[in-house]
């Protein structure tokens, strides 16, 4: 139990990895990493189909990256129809790290640009959903 | 020319918004004009596989019930899906298991009724054949997904409004003269003049996509038959022959994908496998039928497919080398974008127009010279899994 709080409205309930909402309600984005061979992933695996290993532990995901793509939705699926339009986009980070969000609703949509630098954060729904999203950087 | 496995019969319905009827009904529709065109009867068919997108369905295990409808028990039969490429996959499986050489004769049926689902309804279900652990809680759907393609690929290649709306007008040019199409109006540039009411297709959906880039629901069904060589050659007058056949998946999450300037990289691997297995380069396909779910995705095929080279493929519209009368025809059905994409039907439709292209039988959309290879290039999800088919006339 625990990530139905993930996101604007989750899917799942149960999840090995559902400690990522704990770490949203104490403001760090987390990844996890492979204690055996020391892959790191985002989003989050419970298991590693690198070394087969079950153990892992939780790291810190960087603040800084580059907005690799992104697009702006004016029509929004069952459940998500107070929201459009918001911004989607990929965040690069560098060394095989990437991240999909949402984009912060305080920047204009003229100003994002494939390419720019942005910083991500976790960010809370006014239903006290938990989430993270993109911000300038 | 391999010729272990062919198609000796080709059937759809037509696509249509709101089928009157119900999911057997409408499978029927492919499947009486595949089996008429193939000349056989039921007991000539020694198994059937059924392909559609699970989630419009409110039947459950769909394959018993509709082969029961078709008259094909007690043979056996099952269902296998791959989202909006189920029907390739269906005959990737049909054609092993007659190469296996456990049955000569199988029929692939596609079928999907998306209309009993709201639009909005329907795209959250498409959503979910995307991550729906990490990403549907963002408010993900389908077009979005591939808007974040265009987006890094337009920046970086120079493709504009105007080459995509360009996919769009050649797709109505073919989609006007199909009878089976769905959306068969003519569409003009006027249609996609942003700020002006009236322009309907320009509207924004998932920037940088705009209506008129996106293909339209629909209901439909596809029917494909596949044989033997014997039984091919006993059966059929004019079998064309399944030459390669090449799939490939990828990562889910969008976080995972390594390149958005590339396109999908199933594309290629699917691609390279069929072009292996067939002998062939892409130099030698005379026609092709290519996943065009939105305009971007047109362009990105070009580019796996072979067709142009990286970054290019705006050309190939630019040109107008995608016509009918053009170097190297594409989607001259109107493709998804025109024909319609009823999600399980979609890879078997795809398939009938390249056979009816190969035995020189599509009227008025009859690519000229006699073509003799095609190419069917059909996506599952946002390239989730990737199913590219080579066919050739015997
Ligand atoms: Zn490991």
């Amino acid at each position: 139990m625990g990530f139905e709080k993930f996101g604007r409205k989750s899917f799942t309930a149960v999840t090995k990895t559902a400690k990522f909402v704990d770490f949203l309600a104490e403001g760090k984005v987390e990844g996890t990493v492979c204690k055996d061979c020391g892959a790191r992933f985002f989003p989050p695996r419970a298991d590693c189909a690198k070394c087969f290993s079950k153990s892992m532990d939780w790291f810190e995901m960087p603040k800084k990256g580059k907005l690799e793509t992104f697009t702006t939705a004016y029509y929004a699926p069952f459940g998500f129809e107070a929201d459009p339009p918001y911004t989607m986009g990929v965040v690069d980070f560098g060394g095989g790290l990437k991240l999909f969000a949402r984009l912060a609703k305080e920047i204009k949509p003229d100003e994002i640009k494939v390419g720019m630098d942005v910083i991500i954060r976790p960010f809370k729904y006014d239903d006290n959903q938990l989430s993270f999203e993109i911000a300038k950087g | 020319m391999k010729k272990d496995v062919a198609v000796i019969g080709v059937g759809q319905s037509s696509f249509v918004r709101g089928y009157e009827g119900s999911i057997r009904e409408l499978a029927f529709e492919a499947f009486r004009e595949a089996m008429q065109d193939a000349g056989i009867t039921q007991k000539d068919v020694d198994a059937s596989v059924f392909c559609s997108a699970p989630e419009y369905d409110k039947q459950r295990s769909p394959a018993g019930v509709l082969a029961e409808y078709l008259g094909l028990i007690p043979q056996p039969t099952f269902y296998v899906e791959s989202v909006c490429s189920s029907s390739s996959t269906g005959v990737k499986v049909g054609y092993s298991m007659i190469k296996s050489g456990l049955h000569d004769v199988v029929v692939v049926l596609g079928f999907q009724k998306m209309s009993e689902i709201t639009s909005a309804e329907s795209q959250e279900r498409m959503g979910r054949g995307a991550d729906i652990q990490w990403e549907a809680p963002f408010g993900t759907m389908m077009p979005a997904y591939y808007a974040l393609y265009a987006q890094a690929y337009m920046a970086k290649h120079g493709l504009t409004h105007d080459d995509l709306m360009g996919v769009r007008l050649k797709s109505s040019t073919y989609g006007v003269i199909n009878e089976r199409a769905v959306y068969r109006k003519a569409v003009k540039p006027g249609d996609f003049k942003q700020g002006d009411p009236e322009a309907k297709l320009a509207g924004p959906v998932a920037w940088p996509l705009r209506v008129g880039d996106c293909c339209a629901n629909a209901d439909g069904s596809s029917c494909i038959i596949l044989a033997d060589a014997k039984k091919a050659k006993s059966l059929s007058k004019k079998p064309v022959w399944i030459l390669g056949i090449g799939a490939a998946s990828e990562a889910v999450n969008m976080a995972a994908r390594p390149d958005f300037t590339k396109g999908l990289s199933v594309g290629y691997g699917a691609a390279a496998e069929a072009y292996r297995m067939a002998g062939i380069t892409s130099k030698d396909i005379k026609v092709a039928e290519v996943h065009d779910c939105f305009t971007i995705a047109e362009i990105m095929a070009y580019e796996g497919l072979g067709f142009a080279p990286a970054g290019e493929g705006k050309q190939l519209i630019r040109e107008k080398a995608t016509y009918k009368d053009g170097k190297m025809p594409v989607n001259v059905d109107g493709g998804l974008l025109s024909k319609g994409h009823p999600i399980g039907a979609t890879g078997g439709s795809q398939i009938r127009t390249i056979v009816l292209q190969l035995r020189g039988e599509a009227g008025p959309m009859q690519v000229p010279g006699g073509p003799d290879i095609g190419l069917v290039h059909n996506i599952g999800g946002v390239g989730l899994y990737g199913n590219v088919t080579i066919f050739g006339r015997g």
